[in-house]
């Protein structure tokens, strides 16, 4: 069953109201006349301040509470005519503290759906195991041991497949990853991207960061205090023309930057360079390396690896290449690193260009500062709210997708660093 | 103290230790039942929670000695009258515990039974209440340790167990029987303490490895 495609399911919100209280004077909502459609196989992400509604929009879904008035359909089906249990065993849940059974062991915790569902003892195990092997952790090690031996990150993890262990076309993850330290999430979140590439389910995610709501989601829905919905769009839209002063000011003033985190490097064309390896002839490699216009050559090892720069004017007229010519390199990106983190990782190096390796570390490329400030300049959409960033005032901004025009012939050279 | 009473009187010990295991075991278990249906309810219903323990609380408060002379106008000098007495000093001390334990289950835990689809009586049942058990156990402890101490208060009504033996000892100048009985009651109490921590550890695996 467990190679069966995964399903997945639209989940609609249809002028969902709650109030907690019906005769309370002033009668607040807590959530208030929400309606947002998540199409299948997306993960929506509930964002906004704490009191905004968002986790009693998302315990909505599986009925921990019940709408005031409204619907939620999935696939169609309004929820609230479903019987409660089986409508919950359908629906995958992952929440901050957890919430592993403490008397249980991390296999047993793992199985609780498929056992509530009756399936036979071996496959529960079977599926157990898959699944801890899915989130990376050793089946064997883990199977046997108690939530109380585990890691922080360990026990996300073991949380996130106990939620996965019926294959729900839904999922349900309310600050999945608040409760770890920030590496940890850094790299959970990472993890579970990749984990729903192939899984595409239907996710609804809440956090009250911006900035995780923005890696995480297709779909980011802000909402204010009163439960109402400020702005639901893509992280991009959201970024790029933010709906209201609110939305402008929780998404923050480095807007801008935080755009950059939405586009790879992959998503830049790569500026070439000239390669040489030690040994070589100096008098051919000066050749090269002047017939093109950026002023450095960077010496590689046999499988293309980088080693260092050595600048056109340094290289010797005669003999051949040594290691010894070559001065530390910049940064290494690879074409999965956001141009936010690209950016960082040359300013925090005070160099104008980062070396592009693939998987196997040989270099395919150049990026530089200013392909980077180019795309953010693209990039730039109205900015009708909140301070301006200085990059983002041309409103003659070009069309966002097309590539920097890579004015190749007047970047600076990268400024090796000072060893 | 004379080693030959007590070689003489081996089966009267021997069955006054038994009537007082009797006396305790029958006393906890109803006093357990009794508890642990009222905690059920105040599980469900909070609002019976002050009411319940309130009660309880008044029973304990009344001096045992005390309790026993005023059930035998109306029960008599019998094992009822005795049980009375003993399961409600019981009540007490097992229902709070009882309480203590399924409020003590996480919310976060309870939140996730729910949210994955298990029904009210099966998150008791099998969530809640395994959760609980390190704090009944505990409570069951107290509770059987506080009883077999009551029993021999329980002699005033001629239902005394071992301290049938002691108090005989008494009346009759005989120190050996007094300490036999005194000893003989303490071991009881000791033995049936570390039988249910053991029992306690046997159903509670997941307690024994914190940090492991």
């Amino acid at each position: 069953m467990s190679n069966a495609p995964s399903r997945a399911a639209t989940v609609e919100f249809r002028h969902v109201t709650k109030r907690y209280d019906e005769r309370a004077k002033g009668n607040p909502a807590a959530v208030n006349d929400l309606s947002i459609e998540v199409p299948a196989g997306r993960i929506c992400v509930l964002v906004g301040p704490s009191g905004c509604g968002k986790t009693t929009s998302l315990k909505m879904v599986n009925r921990l509470i019940e709408p005031t008035s409204g619907q939620i359909v999935i696939d169609g089906v309004d929820a609230s005519t479903r019987e409660v249990t089986e409508l919950r065993r359908g629906i995958g849940y992952v929440i901050q503290q957890v919430g592993l059974f403490p008397h249980q062991t991390i296999g047993q915790n793992v199985a609780t759906v498929p056992r509530l569902l009756g399936w036979p003892k071996a496959r529960q195990r079977e599926r157990a195991e898959e699944l801890l092997a899915t989130v990376g952790l050793e089946p064997a090690r883990y199977r046997d041991r108690y939530p109380s031996q585990l890691s922080g990150g360990e026990r996300q993890r073991v949380g996130v497949a106990r939620a996965l262990a019926a294959d729900p076309p839904i999922m349900l993850m309310d600050e999945p990853f608040g409760a770890v330290d920030p590496i940890v999430r850094e790299r959970l979140q990472n993890e579970f991207l990749r984990l729903q590439e192939e899984l595409a389910k239907t996710i609804l995610f809440v956090t009250h960061d911006i900035d995780e709501a923005i890696k995480m989601g297709d779909l980011v829905a802000v909402m204010q205090v009163g439960g109402t919905l400020a702005q639901f769009g893509t992280p991009a839209e959201i970024l790029a023309s933010p709906a209201s002063e609110f939305v402008a000011r929780f998404v923050g003033a480095d807007r801008g930057l935080k755009r950059l985190s939405l586009s790879r490097v992959r998503d830049l064309p790569l500026q070439p360079l000239i390669t040489a390896r030690p040994g070589e002839d100096c008098a051919l490699a000066r050749q090269r390396a002047l017939a093109d216009p950026f002023p450095y050559l960077l010496l590689v090892d046999d499988r293309s690896r980088p080693i260092g720069w050595i600048r056109d004017a340094d290289i010797p007229a005669t003999g051949t290449l040594t290691e010894a010519l070559a001065v530390p390199m910049s940064p290494l990106l690879n074409r999965r690193t956001t141009l936010k983190d690209a950016l960082s990782m040359l300013l925090d190096a005070d160099v104008q260009a980062g070396i592009v390796v693939d998987r196997a570390g040989a270099v395919v490329g150049l990026v530089t500062v200013d392909m980077i400030a180019d795309r953010m300049r693209d990039t730039a959409g109205e900015n009708r709210f909140g301070p301006l960033e200085p990059d983002a005032q041309e409103d003659d901004a070009a069309p966002t997708g097309e590539g920097p025009d890579g004015p190749v012939d007047t970047l600076a050279p990268p400024e090796p660093v000072e060893a | 103290m004379r080693w030959e009473w007590v070689a003489r009187n081996t089966g009267q010990l021997a069955e006054a230790t038994l009537d007082h295991v009797a006396l305790t075991a029958v006393a906890v278990a109803i006093g357990f039942a009794l508890s642990f249906l009222l905690s059920v309810l105040i599980h469900r219903r909070r609002g019976l929670g002050g009411p319940i323990t309130g009660i309880a609380g008044v029973l304990y408060t009344i001096p045992s000695l005390a309790l026993f002379a005023f059930l035998v106008p109306f029960t008599g000098l019998t094992f009822l009258s005795a049980q009375i007495g003993l399961v409600s000093y019981t009540l007490l001390i097992l229902i709070r515990n009882i309480v203590a334990g399924l409020n003590g289950v996480p919310a976060d835990v309870r939140e996730a039974a729910d949210g994955m689809g298990y029904g009210r009586t099966r998150r008791f049942v099998s969530v809640e209440l395994p959760l609980a058990l390190p704090l009944i156990v505990a409570g069951l402890r107290i509770a059987t340790v506080t009883t077999i101490g009551l029993v021999m208060v329980a002699t005033v009504i001629g239902q005394g167990g071992l301290g049938n033996v002691m108090v005989r000892g008494f009346s009759f100048r005989n120190d050996t029987a007094v300490y036999t009985g005194a000893v003989l009651i303490v071991v009881l109490a000791i033995v049936v303490d570390l039988l249910l921590a053991g029992l306690g550890r046997l159903v509670t695996p997941w307690a024994r490895t914190r940090g492991g």
